[in-house]
């Protein structure tokens, strides 16, 4: 192996969203990003600049990178989130390129789901608004763990450190009563290139590293030795073949933490006990393995054990049939109390009752409000009751087994994005019980 | 454990970092296993190019030590590359796979389908296609698929709902959170899963150089006969063409996709092994579909509208 190819094929992987309106120069942030880290090849860019100029556009418009879709294109908008791909020497990227309108918090919801980074766009002149507290609210309520600033349009408040230092404190403080504590603020001009990719000579009082150095060195993963293994199986592997006449395998990906051959494990729901006799990464034999690898686990005992099972270790989950969440309803039908649906969580898909709507959140000021349903795009709270036990974690404590779906099962349509849970590192200040009262309205 | 996970922990202070090629692979292997524990009858679109190749080769390791528990489906336009049909027949016989073909001669030869003007068979691909899902009653279909391919494709979720016409609706998508895939369909309805979604042609070219999967000999500079048509060379071949004023020569070419061969151009390249490929890839100022995919130049919509159609 090359050693050129060697470097390649070992650079790790960030996942990151952007949050922002086409007025923040967002779409001029991505294909700035695209462009300047040569992701844009030269196709592409014939094939936008072709496009620009039959627009009777001077320069070529880097938001037709981005913008895909033929309804797109003919009206001037973004209607659901897109991922891009790009990559410098040091790390490849996936970002979620999601429209910030406010009729769009499941598309930022969406995309931030899957980030380990967000990257919220202000407007320097204008500062932080309404919306760049929605933007910030969403990534702490995915619990995404860090969070960028970019202060943008630099360019036009004469490229002044107070502008930026202020825009900061006011955001950073925050972001920290949300329960984001890692946030780094940079200004930039994404149409003059400032700090995007290349340190601005325009702002040397800034001695930060520029938005794509912190994206390039921000720390990716979280260390699965500080957490409980989570392994929710997805299918059971049975070759009975002559070379394999008793080999039952449980196929899943390792949700978190890490299993050793021989560890002690719990089975849920049903609760039995028994260890980890060996573990295949792939088709070949291993005596560890760590989220968020996909492996085969063999266990000592032949118990019952199929798909929807969750095989654990360290504390384990209690599991429950009563689930009190926060929810993102994404779907135009409105979610309300008393509707049967089904959940699906990690590998397990239930039916579920919704008991109660609780509160919806204003997402602009965090105030609950009541609530007799829930309309797309609202953000709320909610308690069900499903047909059989569920091991939840709390999403604060695993992004993957603490988050699931509701689906409606007359059509199948994906209704609701749920986190169990304490919402907002506890900053909601919520009532307990009681939403009919108005009081806290 | 493979050499290359070896080597990106020795380079991280974390033990437990993964390359991108380590994630990008856990996350393709559980998208299979969930179509595996979900659907009825799931297949694999293969066609013997590099995406359907890896698609294989991940779904033989996810499920190792047992077979894939899936067949393949090659639709073929007729219009193929032999040393593709000769590496399609090898890899089915040595893992012991079922393959079905949807062929576009046999419904252009019943009267099923009409050859088009431009003599170019990608397009009509739908319709058999669309016939072997409905006739096999396939519930989820694997796509080759990749996000960075194309701008409509970049919207394309990872399990992607198709109505009975086997259409595409890009405003009706469901959203797709976490790794929690909604395959819900109704009789009739299939759903289209892209397992490698999140991969990029680079990555693509890096596993198959890490995993040492062999592939079909016109990925790699050999000499061809070709002739240019809208400034792509083309093979010469029964297919239809050089026409009378277009001139064959031969050159030293590999082509980077694998299709029909009306429609797939081959780039001037001394690039013969997989390393050297990548080094090619790596410096290209071109896209693989820019460079070698006419169907794609035919309108600025041109992905989007065939896979509102059905296309894959």
């Amino acid at each position: 192996m090359s050693s050129t190819i060697d470097e390649l094929t070992a650079t790790s992987l960030l996942r990151f969203a952007t949050a922002g309106s086409v007025d923040d120069g967002k779409s001029t942030l991505v294909g700035r990003l695209l462009h300047d880290s040569k992701s844009v090849l030269a196709d592409q860019l014939e094939a936008v600049e072709h496009a620009s100029r039959r627009r009777g556009q001077a320069a070529p418009d880097l938001a037709l990178l981005t913008d895909g879709l033929r309804a797109e294109r003919e009206q001037g908008i973004t209607i659901d989130v897109a991922y891009r791909y790009f990559a410098t020497a040091r790390r490849r990227f996936i970002l979620a390129d999601t429209p910030g309108h406010v009729q769009y918090t499941r598309n930022m919801v969406t995309g931030a789901s899957t980030a380990e980074l967000a990257v919220v766009l202000v407007d320097a002149r204008n500062g932080v608004v309404e919306q760049t507290r929605r933007h910030a609210a969403v990534a702490a309520l995915l619990r995404v763990p860090h969070v960028v600033l970019a202060v943008n349009k630099m360019d036009l408040v004469d490229y002044a450190e107070p502008v930026f230092a202020a825009i900061a404190a006011e955001f950073t403080a925050y972001a920290d009563s949300l329960g984001v504590t890692d946030v780094v603020a940079v200004p930039i001009s994404a149409l003059a290139g400032d700090n995007v990719v290349e340190p601005s000579a325009n702002m040397d009082w800034y001695g930060g590293p520029t938005l794509l150095e912190h994206l390039e060195t921000v720390p990716v993963g979280s260390d699965p030795s500080s957490e409980p293994a989570r392994f929710p199986v997805q299918y059971v592997i049975r070759p009975q073949s002559a070379e394999h006449p008793d080999y039952r395998g449980y196929a899943g990906q390792l949700a978190s933490g890490v299993l050793r051959k021989g560890d002690t494990v719990t089975v849920l729901p049903a609760g039995r006990t028994t260890t980890v006799a060996g573990i295949d990464v792939l088709g070949t034999e291993t005596d560890i393995a760590w989220a968020p690898q996909s492996i085969t686990v063999r266990l000592a005992e032949d118990i019952d054990v199929s798909r929807g099972d969750l095989i654990a270790a360290g504390p384990v989950p209690e599991p429950v049939k009563d689930v009190e969440a926060t929810v993102c309803h994404l779907h135009e039908r409105p979610l309300k109390a008393g509707d049967k649906v089904l959940l699906k969580h990690t590998t397990r898909t239930v039916r579920a009752l919704v008991k109660e709507i609780g509160y919806r959140v204003d997402i602009d000021t965090l105030q609950p409000s009541p609530a007799g349903e829930l309309n797309v795009n609202e953000i709320g709270r909610v308690v069900l009751r499903t047909a059989e036990p569920l091991a939840l974690d709390a999403y604060a404590d695993n992004r993957r087994t603490g988050s699931f779906l509701l689906i409606d099962p007359a059509d199948g349509a994906t209704l609701t994005a749920g986190m169990a849970g304490e919402a907002f590192g506890g900053a909601l200040a919520a009532p307990a019980g009681e939403p009919e009262e108005e009081d806290w309205v | 454990m493979t050499t290359a996970t070896a080597s990106a922990i020795e380079r991280s202070d974390n033990p437990y970092a993964l390359s991108h090629l380590d994630a990008l692979e856990a996350e393709a292997v559980h998208i299979f296993r969930e179509v595996a524990g979900e659907f009825e009858r799931p297949v694999i679109l293969f066609s013997g190019g590099k995406d359907s190749i890896l698609m294989l080769h991940l779904a033989l390791k996810a499920f190792a030590p047992a077979p894939v528990p899936f067949a393949l489906l090659h639709v073929d336009t007729g219009h193929n590359f032999p040393e593709v049909l000769a590496y399609r027949d090898r890899v089915v016989a040595e893992h012991g796979l079922r393959l079905h073909v949807a062929s576009v001669q046999q419904f252009i030869d019943e009267g099923r389908l009409r050859e088009r003007p431009d003599g170019t068979r990608n397009p009509l691909q739908t319709v058999p296609l669309l016939d072997a899902i409905e006739s096999n009653k396939f519930d989820a279909v694997f796509g080759g698929g990749r996000r960075d391919e194309e701008k409509a494709r970049a919207k394309e979720r990872v399990f992607s709902l198709r109505d009975e016409f086997g259409a595409w609706d890009p405003r009706r998508q469901r959203p797709e959170l976490w790794s929690l895939y909604n395959g819900r369909h109704a009789p009739g309805e299939h759903v289209r899963v892209f397992p490698i979604s999140n991969w990029t042609e680079l990555d693509v070219w890096q596993y198959i150089e890490r995993e040492r999967i062999a592939l079909p000999e016109i990925y790699f500079a050999h000499q061809r006969e070709v002739f240019k048509r809208d400034g792509m060379w083309l093979t010469a071949g029964e297919w239809g063409g050089p026409k009378e004023s277009e001139t064959t020569e031969l050159r030293q070419v590999r082509y980077r996709t694998v299709g029909d061969m009306s429609c797939t151009g081959a780039v001037d390249s001394d690039a013969a092994t997989i390393e050297q490929v990548i080094t090619e890839i790596a410096a290209s100022r071109l896209t693989e579909r820019g460079a070698t995919r006419a169907d794609d130049k035919l309108s600025e919509a041109a992905m989007e509208d065939r896979k509102r159609e059905g296309y894959f």
